[in-house]
């Protein structure tokens, strides 16, 4: 069975698909990203869906399992690269993907994650004397 | 036209990959727009894992089709499973039995031009779905 | 009424034996009703191949223009009315073209008036009509896709997306929207979001004298897949009718930032931009 291979660049993991993948191997990569995110202490996930044609409601799910649980090891998860067409297709399929970030393209996405990192340091930082600074967070 | 028809067998994960992939090439065969190509190969990826999952196995036929006016491709998936109860209630948004997020039947229901549904409890299930050129 | 297979070989003959003079004189009754627009040396070699074809159609027995003997004249038939529809001819024009061939075979015929001529010549005559009916039915498509084709080149022409900003594009929309020009518009709003890597579209609609439930839904479903694709949607320009159709069909546009004008939207977006820019500055 073919893996994905999950990249580690300084703080993030980085998830490029780049195969029409089987159901198992989705789910392989669901469980590779556990570990690696626990392993090496990241805080960031990216994954990179550019090269895929099609989302359908079982690799959508894959993604919200993942972005859950990354959540719940402290990683933020930013999704990247959705095709037009695939982003359309999602749409009318009736899947929203809630709880997922996403981004045009990785660059964005490293940028994402930065600011949310920032973001919740910051909160920590001034959540006594300047409550504005929690409102800043992009929705 | 059945002699343009590719038969596929549906009993593996891998098979579902093969099924995405040939509704691909035929749907690039008789110039589907990207993004019809896209909403047709997501719903035969959703209805072909049905076959598998909820029909534990079956086949998919994938035909070339054309009327009067247009090309398009017709797709049929049919098993010899545990066929659907309560047809209304499988084709509601959000409902599901085997786990997943409901929108299998639905929403490749939505993505493409014609859908036929025919179950019978124990008998098994087809479904025939067809996409036209615009 | 048919051919039957003896009229049809009977009438293969005609047309081969009479072809010199069938031809020239088919070419003086077709060439009557085209008024020169045609020189008459095309005209010529287009009817003595046009009435190969029918030789051929006819030896071979086809009864119906639909067999399959008759699939090289069909194919000729539609060559023919796919270069007059692109040359201007009439669509009538073009089919007496073909029925003039029926005036020609029956000056051929002679003056034979025994009754076995005369059903012949009916039978090939319904022939030649659905021949000539083909035509028309070629023109038409021929014509239909030329149309089909300027309304793409329009469509095009009308559908500029622009780069306003550093990550901000926008579409003026112009115009009556119509669901495939809609959809047009919006598959290529994502698609540059993709190519300039822009987080920001700024949809304007200040040009849009109306809009129907199924318009709106293109442009909803627009902004939600941007947003699944990670770009945020920002709609100026609702005029105030367009405002009271919202409403009156019942359309959420929920949490979809509205501005007035195009102005105000990019305001908003360099202010959402800026924000974010300083919180990276405070950032100690």
């Amino acid at each position: 069975m073919e893996r994905v291979p999950v990249l580690k660049i300084g703080d993030i993991l980085l998830v490029s698909i780049q195969i029409d993948m089987e159901d198992q191997v989705a789910l392989q990569l669901q469980e590779d990203l556990a570990d690696r995110i626990v392993a090496t202490g990241c805080h960031g996930v990216i994954i990179d869906i550019s090269a895929l044609d099609i989302v359908d409601s079982f690799v959508g799910r894959t993604l919200a399992t993942i972005a859950s649980v990354s959540r719940v090891l402290d990683a933020e998860t930013v999704v990247v690269g959705m095709r037009p067409a695939v982003a359309i297709t999602l749409v009318e399929l009736g899947l929203s993907l809630p709880g997922i970030r996403t981004a045009l393209n990785v660059e964005l996405g490293i940028e994402l994650l930065a600011r949310s990192r920032q973001d919740e340091l910051t909160e920590l930082d001034f959540d006594e004397d300047e409550p504005d600074a929690a409102a800043v967070s992009t929705s | 036209m059945s002699d343009e028809g590719q038969r596929l067998p549906v009993t593996t994960d891998q098979d579902v990959v093969r099924v995405r992939q040939a509704v691909r090439t035929f749907s690039v065969a008789v110039k589907l727009s990207l993004v019809d190509q896209t909403k047709l190969v997501t719903a035969a990826s959703e209805l072909a894992r049905n076959t598998l999952v909820y029909g534990g196995g079956g086949e998919v036929v994938v035909t070339r089709v054309q009327n009067e006016r247009r090309a398009g491709i017709k797709i049929v998936f049919a098993d010899e499973g545990p066929g659907i109860v309560d047809l209304t209630l499988a084709l509601t948004d959000g409902y599901t039995t085997g786990g997943g997020l409901g929108l299998g039947l639905s929403g490749a229901r939505r993505l493409v031009d014609e859908f036929e549904i025919d179950t019978e409890p124990g008998k098994g299930t087809t479904i025939t779905i067809t996409k036209w050129c615009r | 009424m048919p051919l039957s297979s003896d009229e049809a070989s009977r009438f293969a003959d005609l047309l081969k034996e009479h072809a010199e003079s069938l031809t020239a004189r088919w070419v003086e009754l077709a060439g009557a009703s085209l008024r020169g627009r045609l020189s008459s040396a095309e005209l010529r070699r287009q009817l003595d191949d046009l009435r190969k074809g029918f030789e051929q159609a006819m030896r071979s027995g086809s009864a119906h223009l639909t067999d399959e003997g008759s699939a090289e004249l069909r194919a000729q038939l539609a060559e023919i009315s796919g270069h007059r529809a692109r040359q201007g001819f009439s669509a009538t024009e073009t089919a007496v073209s073909i029925f003039a061939l029926k005036d020609a075979v029956l000056e051929a015929l002679g003056n034979g008036d025994d009754a076995g001529t005369l059903r012949d010549y009916v039978a090939f005559s319904a022939f030649v009509d659905r021949a000539a009916l083909f035509t028309f039915d070629s023109y038409v498509q021929v014509r239909e896709s030329l149309i089909a084709d300027q309304a793409e080149q329009l469509l095009e022409l009308s559908t500029p997306v622009v780069k306003l900003w550093d990550g901000v594009v926008a579409v003026p929309l112009v115009g009556t929207l119509d669901s495939a020009r809609a959809q047009v518009v919006m598959e290529r709003l994502l698609q540059t979001l993709v190519d300039t890597g822009s987080p920001y579209a700024i949809i304007d609609i200040t040009g849009v004298p109306a809009v129907d439930t199924q318009v709106a839904q293109h442009v909803l479903k627009t902004v939600v897949a941007a947003r699944l694709m990670g770009a945020d949607c920002i709609i100026s320009g609702i005029r105030p009718q367009i405002a009271q159709t919202i409403v009156a069909l019942g359309i959420e546009f929920g949490d979809i930032a509205t501005k007035a004008s195009l102005a105000d939207a990019l305001r908003y977006v360099l202010n959402k931009t800026n924000r974010s820019l300083n919180t990276k500055r405070t950032e100690r």
